[in-house]
């Protein structure tokens, strides 16, 4: 068995399984039966100051659905813990003395003034937790009253809150980023130069879930209104993906330690954010929808999986597909690929066909000896990969690479060089070698 | 006080009042919403979908399905409706599994199709609770046709015309219309008065008369019918039954199987309706199954079918026999009928000989035999078209007995079209009746807009 111990900023815990900040940890027994589920660590519901927030007495969710109702989006208008500062610290000091092997950081937001952070974090530093989580991402409510994403969005505030917290706890900080901005670079080099020790990401996305078509009020609807609320789930792992790649990517900010989140519900999707160079990973929407359970298949998938490829911990293969990802131009444009139907797996849809009339190249014939039978049409397949991508059939089609020989779509010949944009001559600005 | 399924010889009230309510009740509850989502997301809209082309009426089922899972089922019967106006009794009594759902690439995945029949109920009952109709009839052409015949062909038939604005005057012989929906099909296919409701539907377009009681003959005969139309549609059926051929075929207690279903459908209580305790039928094909299932549902206690060829030849699909099979009803194959044995009042017994194929396929005796004990003999050995009917007019061609139509469903004469179990090539479905007065709709409305009219 692979050992899936991780050490995150000196934060240990027995698996790099987190549960987010959210409903999930909002109090002790939450919490607790998180731990007793074998979740590695958790990140305690954002608290404020008091008066404690309040939040609506109706709906707080909406979702997307698709096939037989399995949810792919979610979202949410709660705000950050609706209870006492008080009685929050005292289960955090306590949950973490009964569970000293646990991740215990604890998320923060009060509004930006030098006294109020510095005098929440030494308050957070008393219960023994391992440390904070500055939330500098809800994107709903609290961002109003300029705090959560409106921080996230202003790299000046990013740095000066997090340096006054740097200054007022022995504690890891690490700051939360929002992903509703357009270059997730700059907050998290903002983060770094306040001396942060790791940013996690993605908070929500600004998100209405839907309108009611009788009432015409948006989903979820408060009394007939609805607020824009965060978006999560599935449906966001990909952003979340080309955030956590853009910021381990990023010269500046390569070797700033990420705790990774944005749809993670199997424990494939906490592989792929480990690849990027995630420490931990965290959890919500998933464990929302399932319960605590899924943990059990997130650890056992994760460990079948490292044991089949030798890795024995987690730090093996961390960051292993940071240096596959690379700007388009500098993509090989001598790899080229046909598609190719299996026609055992084939169940004859057809659907590969007419996305390909419709939406391609044409380059799916119909018929064989007067039989339904899907083909593909080598001279004008361009190996697009959407054929590949609608079929129902998992493993049907396949894109196979051409290594000799002509291309049969534009008669040129097969060449084993890498050859990328940069030289190509269609671009007007390629470099001559 | 009930009589129960041994009590000897015919007996009426084998069951109590909950038996037989629960015995013929819905043969598959309709889906409730929760169910037709979760098996309407299972459709891939395939392109050109087999399931299309494995329909007798062409339904776009992909499509109907498709609107189904987006919440518009009014779409969606529109979308069934538009090529099969009976879609809600072809939702009931299609043999889906040899028909739509056989061709469903689900089966090639995972050897499971959507069910298309149920969805296709989900979304016609959906539509039928609205009380409304979906489609509005074109201005009036003044033009007056013909339908002898108010079954599934002539109501298709009758209900294309009158959309497309001329006047139809639909003749039929029995006190009610429906055919084969309202005498033959199984009760428990058809539960609720289905059948009717759904003609008081297709009715509801207007421009169409139905007048019951009235046969072709006696006055009224295709001649007539052709002077006094611009054209006639034949949906005459089949009603006759082929012939025993064995002594003792008119013994009390030897049935045509099709009269009996019709008395079983038109009874207003079930308990009234005399069963034997134990029961043969002879044939394979579906009256066989509705006959045997029917019975053995009233309270036989010894229900068998016995058929001259194997269980691959039989007509029946394998989903209905094994239907029959977990009712109770036993198949013997490989027999065909020898003798009816009389007691004195009536069949007391029936001798089948053994058959086996020659190298031609044809059957051989094998010389072996065996006796059933029977109260009741069904004949479920096929029906015939009478065209008697037809006598004293010029008639059209007839093709082994039926009449001849070409693809538009047009017979020899000029200025009549055919369609249902009364053509030669009829499918004995009623979703292919529905589709010959269709396509002979389109081809009459054609011919009426053209100048030989």
């Amino acid at each position: 068995m692979a050992d899936l111990r991780c050490d995150f900023l000196g934060i240990k815990s027995p698996n790099p399984f987190w549960l987010a900040s959210a409903p999930t940890t909002d109090r002790e027994t939450n919490v607790v039966r998180a731990f007793k589920a074998g979740w590695g660590g958790v990140v305690w519901k954002t608290l404020g100051e008091d008066p404690h927030i309040v939040n609506v007495n109706g709906p707080r969710y909406g979702a997307i659905h698709v096939a037989d109702r399995q949810l792919v989006g979610f979202n949410n208008i709660e705000l950050i813990s609706d209870r006492p500062l008080g009685v929050n610290l005292q289960e955090i000091k306590k949950v973490k003395r009964e569970w000293p092997d646990r991740a215990m950081v604890v998320s923060l937001m009060v509004p930006v003034r030098e006294e109020s952070w510095k005098a929440i974090v030494p308050l957070v530093e008393e219960t023994g937790a391992d440390g904070i989580e500055l939330n500098f991402g809800c994107p709903h409510g609290m961002s109003e009253r300029g705090m959560g994403a409106a921080i996230g969005q202003d790299p000046e505030y990013i740095e000066n809150i997090a340096r006054w917290c740097k200054q007022s706890t022995r504690m890891p900080v690490i700051v939360k980023l929002t992903p509703n901005i357009t270059d997730i670079r700059h907050p998290a080099r903002a983060a770094q130069k306040g001396g942060a020790d790791a940013v996690s990401l993605i908070n929500t996305i600004n998100s209405i879930m839907g309108i009611d078509l009788d009432t015409m009020s948006p989903d979820p609807s408060t009394d007939g209104k609805g607020s824009h609320g965060g978006y999560c789930g599935p449906a966001v792992k990909p952003v979340a993906l080309n955030m956590v790649a853009e910021i381990a990517r990023d010269p500046e900010t390569a070797s700033l330690p990420v705790s990774a989140i944005g749809g993670i519900g199997t424990w494939r999707d906490a592989a792929e954010f480990i690849t990027l160079g995630a420490g931990t990973v965290q959890v919500c929407t998933a464990a929302m929808v399932y319960g605590f359970k899924i943990i059990e298949e997130m650890l056992d998938g994760l460990n079948t999986w490292m044991d089949g490829k030798g890795y024995s911990r987690i730090g093996d293969f961390r960051g292993a597909a940071i240096k596959n990802i690379v700007d388009w131009q500098y993509l090989n444009m001598n790899y080229v690929v046909k598609a190719r139907i299996d026609q055992e797996k084939c169940i004859k849809c057809g659907r590969c066909h007419i996305v390909c009339e419709d939406a391609s190249h044409q380059a799916i014939s119909i018929e064989k000896n007067g039989h339904r039978y899907f083909d593909i049409k080598d001279e004008e397949c361009v190996g697009c990969n959407l054929c590949a991508s609608i079929c129902p059939v998992e493993g049907c089609i396949e894109m196979v690479q051409m290594t000799e020989g002509n291309d049969p779509r534009t008669g040129k010949p097969i060449v084993a060089e890498y050859a990328n944009w940069t030289t190509h001559p269609n671009n007007p600005n390629a470099v001559m070698e | 006080m009930v009589n129960s399924s041994t009590a000897t010889g015919i007996s009426t009230g084998r069951l109590s009042a909950d038996e037989y309510e629960r015995n013929f009740g819905d043969l598959h509850p309709a889906l409730n919403a929760h169910q037709a989502n979760v098996e309407a997301a299972r459709c891939y809209f395939c392109f050109d979908a087999p399931c299309v082309t494995a329909c007798p009426t062409g339904i776009d089922i992909p499509m109907f399905i498709r609107q189904i899972t987006t919440g518009n089922t009014t779409g969606s019967a529109r979308t069934i409706y538009a090529q099969n106006i009976m879609g809600g009794m072809c939702a009931r009594v299609c043999p889906t599994e040899t028909l739509c759902e056989q061709a469903c690439v689900r089966n090639g995945g995972e050897d499971k199709p959507v069910k298309i029949g149920f969805l296709q109920r989900y979304a016609t009952d959906a539509y039928m609770d609205t009380g409304r109709h979906p489609f509005q009839r074109a201005g009036a052409t003044g033009k007056k046709i013909a339908v002898a015949g108010g079954g599934p062909a002539g109501l298709s038939c009758a209900h294309r015309l009158a959309s497309l604005g001329h006047s139809v005057t639909v003749f039929e012989a029995r006190e009610k219309s429906g055919g084969l929906n309202e005498y033959g099909i199984a009760a428990y296919k058809a539960t609720d008065n289905f059948a009717q409701k759904e003609i008081d539907f297709i009715l509801s377009i207007g421009g169409i008369e139905v007048k019951n009681g009235m046969a072709l003959g006696g006055g009224r005969d295709l001649d007539t019918l052709r002077e006094e139309f611009d054209a006639v549609f034949l949906g005459l059926g089949q009603g006759g039954t082929n012939d025993l051929r064995l002594d003792g075929k008119d013994l009390d207690g030897v049935i045509n199987a099709i009269d009996y279903i019709a008395e079983l459908r038109q009874a207003p209580d079930l308990s009234g309706l005399p069963v034997g305790r134990r029961i043969v039928v002879i044939g394979g094909g579906m009256t066989a199954i509705d006959i045997a299932v029917q019975t053995k549902l009233l309270g036989a206690e010894d229900v068998t079918i016995v058929y001259r060829r194997g269980q691959a030849q039989m007509k029946a699909s394998r989903y209905e026999q094994e239907l029959a099979q977990t009712r109770g009803v036993n198949i013997i194959h490989w027999a065909r009928p020898a003798e009816l044995i009389s007691d004195g009042n009536g069949v007391r017994a029936i001798r089948f000989e053994y058959t086996s194929p020659d190298g031609d396929g044809n059957l051989v005796e094998t010389g072996e035999s065996f006796e059933l004990a029977a109260d009741m003999v069904f004949k479920a050995i096929g029906q015939v078209f009478l065209a008697e009917a037809l006598a004293g007019s010029e008639a059209p061609e007839l093709v082994d007995g039926r009449i001849a139509v070409d693809a538009d469903r047009k017979t020899s004469l000029p200025d009549v079209w055919a369609g249902g179990d009364c053509i030669d090539g009829g499918d004995d479905l009623t979703v292919a009746a529905v589709e010959d007065g269709k396509a002979a709709a389109m081809s009459i409305d054609r011919y009426l807009n053209s100048a030989a009219a």
